[in-house]
């Protein structure tokens, strides 16, 4: 009996599943890859350890970004989720310039038409776009942040 | 690149594990003495040997691209134990969402000051030249295609395709819809392919 209701991560560690194991409501027995692969790019108590730093209602969240950050890593061995960060920084890099021109070809067919349509919204900056709350205190890398690592760009 | 693995200066990697830095050690070139936090970080979260095992599995070319993002993931999760750099992953995929309505929205605008540019006749165009007046413009073409993706499962957002894999991934605040994981198995967040 106890096989069965052994956690993942216990399957794997080919240990006791404990009543209070940390692992057990994040990895269940029935997704023996979700925890494969957070082990192979963390370890187990790498993982433990960063799921007891999250509070107790968040580390459900915690869990599935790990693993998410895992899983990139294992498609990616070089860049991981970086890379990722930096092809969005791209695109959207990409598509300002793009509206950017639009909106210069609108300004000038304007100067004809003044009247017919109103004025395109100008977009200033990036940060124009959130609207919502950021976790943590700043971490996340700013659209035009110099600071931020290219990857990818070289490549 | 820095090497630390000069005779009297200690790799920071060696340092934080207080071992002697041999010539050949893998950390070296990656982790100079002068930056112990980045080391220290990339030790608290993924572990010197998951670290070394990654490293051995590269090229040596790309091993300072790899550490260079392990470390950046590392502090990301240090500053951010619940999501790490993965927030960024999401905030970024809205923005990419906005700005391509925002696009679609400046080429319907653009394409309707067009037919109107063509309603009036061009009173400077050049006697005889053959201008397309009848010819309605086309629409700009995006420069990346965004979402040109299928949508997975049951997200409603936009999501990134990497040049292997595609991977929504939605925060709780992102959608109203609760997607199933933790104790509820399944795939990866919103049904990336694992």
């Amino acid at each position: 009996m106890m096989n069965s209701t052994r956690c993942a991560a216990c399957k794997y560690l080919r240990r006791r599943c404990s009543p209070d194991c940390i692992f057990s409501p994040y990895f269940p027995p029935n997704n023996p890859q979700r925890f494969l692969e957070v082990h192979r790019i963390y370890g187990a108590s790498n993982v433990a350890k960063m799921l007891e730093k999250a509070p107790v209602n968040q580390r459900a969240e915690a869990a599935n970004s790990i693993h998410y950050e895992a899983h990139c890593r294992i498609k990616d061995p070089v860049y991981g989720c970086a890379g990722i960060i930096t092809l969005l920084n791209q695109q959207i890099n990409d598509a300002q310039c793009e509206l950017a021109k639009i909106q210069a070809e609108i300004a000038a067919l304007n100067g004809h038409h003044a009247d017919i349509l109103p004025p395109y919204q100008q977009i200033t900056d990036a940060s124009s776009f959130a609207n919502y709350p950021v976790e943590g205190d700043g971490a996340f890398p700013a659209t035009h942040d110099p600071s931020f690592p290219q990857f990818y760009l070289n490549s | 690149m820095a090497s630390s693995s000069s005779y009297n200066s200690p790799c920071a990697a060696c340092k934080f594990l207080r071992r002697k830095c041999m010539p050949g050690c893998i950390f070296a070139p990656y982790f100079p003495p002068e930056e112990p936090q980045k080391f220290a970080n990339v030790h608290k979260i993924f572990g010197a040997s998951n670290v070394s095992k990654l490293l051995n599995e590269l090229l040596p070319h790309q091993r300072e691209d790899a550490v260079n993002s392990l470390a950046y993931e590392a502090e990301a999760r240090v500053k951010d134990p619940v999501y790490g750099c993965v927030g960024a992953i999401s905030f970024l995929q809205r923005q990419v969402e906005r700005l391509q309505k925002e696009l679609d929205a400046a080429n319907a605008d653009l394409i309707r000051y067009a037919c109107n540019d063509h309603i009036q006749p061009e009173l400077s165009a050049p006697h005889g030249a053959m201008h397309q007046v009848h010819q309605p413009m086309t629409p700009r073409q995006r420069p990346v295609e965004y979402n040109n993706t299928r949508r997975m499962g049951n997200e409603g957002g936009g999501f990134y395709q990497t040049p292997n894999f595609q991977y929504p991934y939605h925060l709780p605040w992102n959608d109203n819809d609760i997607h199933r994981y933790g104790g509820g198995g399944g795939g990866g967040g919103g049904g990336g392919h694992i």
